[in-house]
């Protein structure tokens, strides 16, 4: 029986990007689930630092996964302009839901502006 | 030899529109997280995530979908070698691996509801039953993918189209895995703080 001789355009896709990224993936995963089980430290930091492990497997996965430098260049374009969009969507919400949040408290006018100038300082 | 380069400009074509149709998803996923961040404190007397949410489980989740994720990009170097039964097997593993995770997905819905932390009790678990509840319907119609193509490769020898079609596959299901490290990261450590 012949095998077949098969080419597609990711076939240089070594074995070891798939190892390596696996492996870092576990490794973030398991570091992100330590540092908030055991709160190692105050919520804030904590979110953050989830946040940052976050967008570092991100990149490791899409680096070793979905190898993204290769092929179409167009790919990488449409990634970056995916990213954008994400940003401006989840940002955008959070900011402009919070602050109507802020407004929407039962306050007059005078209250709003004592509780202005001491929370945001203005 | 000329046919050959044309169908390779065409699969370069195909891949593109498919990766196209991931962003898109990605942005899909980002409205259903925005609306997840908005309401996270809308509890309404209900349960807050870190009542309900139990990490040791999750993070079982993850790491049985993330080892999918790896041996799926097995099973596409196995094809691409044109070992058909080595990447056979890699596409079964991650099938149950798949269906694994969906099982402790549902089972876990089914737990919360049965608790009556169900969608309607609150805005917040509404957008995460949502949230969570598309990515899982992602893997369901992923898996449903998988057991074609798996079938393919059981009744005959692959051909380029195959192995072709098993290369999108794996991109489907290396953004899935991406998609759920943000729902662990995001909604389960994050919004299981208490």
């Amino acid at each position: 029986m012949r095998k077949p001789e098969l080419h597609t355009r990711d076939s240089a896709v070594p074995y070891k990007s798939y190892v390596v990224g696996f492996i870092l993936s576990v490794l973030t995963t398991l570091l992100a689930y330590f540092f908030v089980v055991n709160d190692l430290w105050p919520k804030e930091t904590l979110v953050y630092i989830v946040m940052a492990i976050a967008v570092v497997q991100l990149i490791v996965q899409v680096v070793f996964f979905l190898h993204i430098g290769r092929g179409s260049r167009w790919k990488l374009m449409t990634f970056i302009f995916t990213i954008l969009i994400v940003a401006i969507v989840v940002v955008g919400s959070i900011w402009i839901m919070d602050n109507l949040n802020y407004n929407m408290m039962d306050m007059t006018p005078q209250e709003q502006q004592q509780y202005m100038s001491e929370h945001e300082g203005i | 030899m000329n046919r050959e380069k044309e169908e390779l400009a065409v699969f370069s074509r195909k891949t593109l529109g498919f990766w196209v149709y991931l962003m898109t998803d990605c942005v899909l996923f980002a409205t259903l997280f925005a609306t997840f961040a908005v309401l996270r404190t809308a509890t309404a007397g209900g349960p807050a995530g870190s009542d309900i949410f139990d990490l040791n489980f999750v993070l079982i989740e993850t790491m049985i979908l993330l080892t999918s994720s790896f041996t799926v990009g097995l099973a596409l170097l196995a094809a691409e070698r044109g070992l058909r039964y080595q990447s056979l097997t890699w596409l079964v593993i991650t099938f149950a691996l798949g269906a694994t995770f969906l099982g402790m997905e549902l089972w876990e819905f089914n737990h919360l509801i049965g608790e009556g932390h169900g969608w309607q009790q609150s805005a917040f678990l509404s957008s995460y039953f949502v949230l969570v509840g598309t990515h899982g319907l992602h893997i369901a119609v992923g898996l449903i993918w998988m057991a074609v193509v798996i079938f393919r490769l059981i009744q005959r020898n692959f051909k380029e189209t195959d192995v072709r079609r098993l290369s999108l596959l794996s991109l489907f299901w290396h953004f899935l895995d991406i998609i759920w490290i943000f729902i662990f990261s995001f909604v389960y450590l994050i919004g299981g703080m208490a």
